[in-house]
């Protein structure tokens, strides 16, 4: 198994040392402050207050935290579906406000947190829509435009790559919540993004499909170097698939580091304010969390 | 209690593979071909629409307080294309003649035209708001572009409501007023939010309402009877002029709304989800906005409020052929067209000669659905 993925560039041990310069961070968040707006602005608490964290070229970053933390508002600051009041974003060296939606969506793929789809198109169709920002200038303004063949090919194998190819006539209104996640992720694959953005991608999934999902983010990352930022609930999931953990409490940034860094008792003791048990997952060796249960055994 | 490891450097996600994916076979889009809007099926299908639409009117045009043979009607038809008018002959040919050309044949197409704008702005809206029980109606701007003729007819716009030139702007004004009361109050920060900006709709609807009661109860009997007919939706048959005037202007309002097809796509995903994908959300919106206000100005002040068509016709005809708006908008558009053009003969002719206001045909025939929609589909619901 090991041996068919060592012969393949990015393979070894440096994930994104294949002969690549990397000239900046995908991201580089400075001291980013963020609050909603309301009528009365001087009582809106921060929700993101002072945060701070690069995330390299072909990396899988996972921002986790309890709810309420401000994952999913820093996520949409990383999309720039939300403006920051203070500090700043840079996508590949360059100032995220500074850039159009359209040029960060060739970039940035984002699959936001499942929400039921109201209208039937097929599964297809919503892939495809993926090729949207890709789609030709012309003075018919957003575009009639005909899907070319070279979108029909990208969108069938991002619809393969997530296992979806064979619902391409099914509405997306009659999809189970996994496949309709499936499909989200592969809308997002179809925009060939650098970066990818995953807002509790595996939520709604079975066992099996949280397993591909994570060994699909990890193969495109060694494949083809891409960046994933993903919020995750899964302590064990973001755990075993992702280089470095970003723990948020409170808007506030509390550890950034590898799972070992932040998977640690204490840390998570106080910031989710329950006991846990850590030790090693039996064959990766990465932390494992678990509920105490309801015997207390002699847990520190 | 912790594991050594041997070092802390990132490790490869390789090292992490569960299991190793199949190669998958080279992508040629055949999968992804099938399964869409292909140029084929959306001409195939639109000219269908179109031939339903053609045979429609033929049989509308027929029908009234005296059938037209379908020959004589075909020739009368004909040779008034082929301009030879002075062949008149006969006061009965005459006659026929000129019900058909004066009378039925301008109402048949107002009731075309005004079918197609309410179909296609119930579309947009239904796209741009994620609701498929959304149409003018609900978000206020059809009652404000009635009180605004309403208000017309009060400062003396004439005793007949339709032959005005002053009404239709009154209702254009008092839509775009509605549309910016909407737009105002539902834009509490930098964006847009969707569900505020329905509740918001609502409210405004009432409050139009109210007023348009207050000021059909201070009119004059004669005028107000007229009014109450108006409010529920009646065609007239126009002037060939006052048809080319609502012809030109609709059709320049939905060419501008059609090339909205392909956002209109995106958004219905929703909008977090559009503006990743590069879309001009806030533009898209605005555009989409004020032409729905122009057109449904226009449609309210020539037939005033005719309802259920926005929101059936799209819906029935999503169901029907899928939810791409490249073709969702067009067919929607001729199966309004075709919808109203029928559910007004049967206005004209259910108890000929008087006639029924025809929203009240499109009301019973739309109410039960929209019943069985909440009843039933609620899952479908936002």
């Amino acid at each position: 198994m090991r041996g068919v993925q060592e012969s393949q560039p990015g393979g070894g041990n440096e994930p994104c040392a294949s002969g690549l310069v990397r000239p900046c961070d995908a991201y580089e968040v400075h001291s980013l402050r963020f609050r909603y707006q309301s009528t009365d602005s001087s009582s809106s608490p921060w929700i993101l207050d002072d945060v701070s964290f690069q995330v390299s070229q072909g990396e899988v970053l996972g921002i986790v935290g309890p709810n309420g933390s401000g994952k999913t508002s820093l996520l949409k600051l990383l999309a720039r579906l939300a403006s920051p009041q203070q500090g700043g974003i840079t996508l590949f060296g360059r100032d995220l406000t500074a850039m159009g939606q359209d040029e960060i969506a060739r970039l940035v793929g984002v699959v936001p947190q499942d929400t039921p789809q109201l209208f039937p198109f097929t599964v297809a169709e919503t892939v495809l829509m993926g090729r949207f920002p890709h789609r030709p200038r012309n003075r018919w303004g957003s575009g009639f435009g005909w899907e070319s063949g070279e979108d029909m090919a990208i969108t069938e194998d991002a619809m393969r790559t997530m296992d979806v190819a064979h619902l391409a006539q099914r509405a997306v209104t009659d999809l189970s919540g996994g496949e309709r996640q499936r499909t989200m992720i592969a809308r997002a694959l179809a925009q060939t993004p650098n970066v990818l953005l995953l807002d509790e991608p595996t939520a709604f999934l079975d066992l099996q499909h949280q397993v591909e999902i994570g060994s699909v983010l990890c193969r495109l990352k060694d494949e083809r170097g891409l960046t994933v930022v993903l919020i995750s609930h899964d302590l064990n999931l973001v755990s075993q698939y992702c280089d470095r953990l970003l723990l948020l409490a409170e808007g506030q940034v509390v550890r950034l580091g590898t799972p070992d860094d932040v998977i640690e008792p204490l840390v998570l003791e106080q910031v989710y304010r329950c006991q846990v048990l850590i030790d090693r997952h039996p064959t990766s060796g990465v932390p494992r969390v678990t509920l105490p249960g309801r015997q207390s055994t002699g847990n520190k | 209690m912790k594991l050594p490891l041997a070092t802390g450097s990132p490790r490869s996600c390789a090292d992490r593979l569960s299991h190793k994916q199949g190669s998958a076979p080279p992508a040629h889009g055949n999968v992804v071909q099938g399964a869409i809007l292909t140029r084929s099926r959306l001409i195939l299908i639109l000219g269908l629409l179109s031939l339903t639409a053609v045979i429609v009117s033929l049989v509308c045009l027929h029908f009234g307080a005296q059938p037209i043979a379908y020959g004589e009607m075909l020739r009368v038809l004909m040779g008034a294309i082929t301009v030879d008018q002075a062949e008149a002959d006969g006061g009965s040919a005459d006659i026929t003649r000129t019900i058909l050309l004066q009378i039925r044949l301008p109402r048949v197409l107002l009731g075309f035209l005004v079918g197609c704008s309410l179909a296609s702005v119930g579309v947009v809206l239904q796209a741009l708001l994620r609701n498929p029980l959304a149409d003018p109606y609900v978000l206020g701007v059809s009652s404000g572009a009635a009180l605004g003729a309403a208000v017309g007819v009060l400062c003396g716009a004439g005793t007949t409501f339709l032959a005005e030139a002053a009404l239709p702007a009154c209702g254009f004004a008092g839509g775009i007023v509605a549309l910016v009361i909407v737009y105002r109050m539902a834009t509490n920060s930098e964006r847009l939010p969707i569900h505020s900006l329905l509740l918001t709709g609502v409210i405004l609807n009432a409050i139009f309402s109210a007023l348009i009661m207050f000021i059909t109860s201070i009119l004059d009997p004669n005028r107000s009877y007229g009014m109450m007919a108006w409010l529920m939706g009646t065609l007239t048959s126009p002037t060939y002029s006052g048809l080319v005037g609502v012809l030109v202007y609709l059709s320049i309002s939905l060419i501008l709304l059609f090339r909205q097809v392909r956002a209109l796509n995106i958004l219905a995903l929703g909008e977090d989800a559009a503006r990743s994908l590069g879309v001009d959300t806030e533009r898209a919106k605005r555009s989409i906005f004020i032409l729905t206000a122009l057109v449904t100005g226009a449609v309210v002040s020539v037939s005033g409020m005719i309802g259920f068509i926005g929101m059936v016709v799209p819906h029935a005809v999503r169901l029907a052929i899928g939810a791409d708006h490249r073709l969702l908008l067009p067919a929607s558009a001729l199966v309004g067209g075709t919808f109203l053009m029928g559910a007004d003969t049967i206005a004209r002719t259910l108890i000929a000669p008087t006639e029924v206001p025809v929203g009240i045909i499109t009301a019973l025939a739309g109410g039960p659905f929209f019943v069985y929609l909440l009843l039933w589909r609620k899952d479908r619901l936002a």
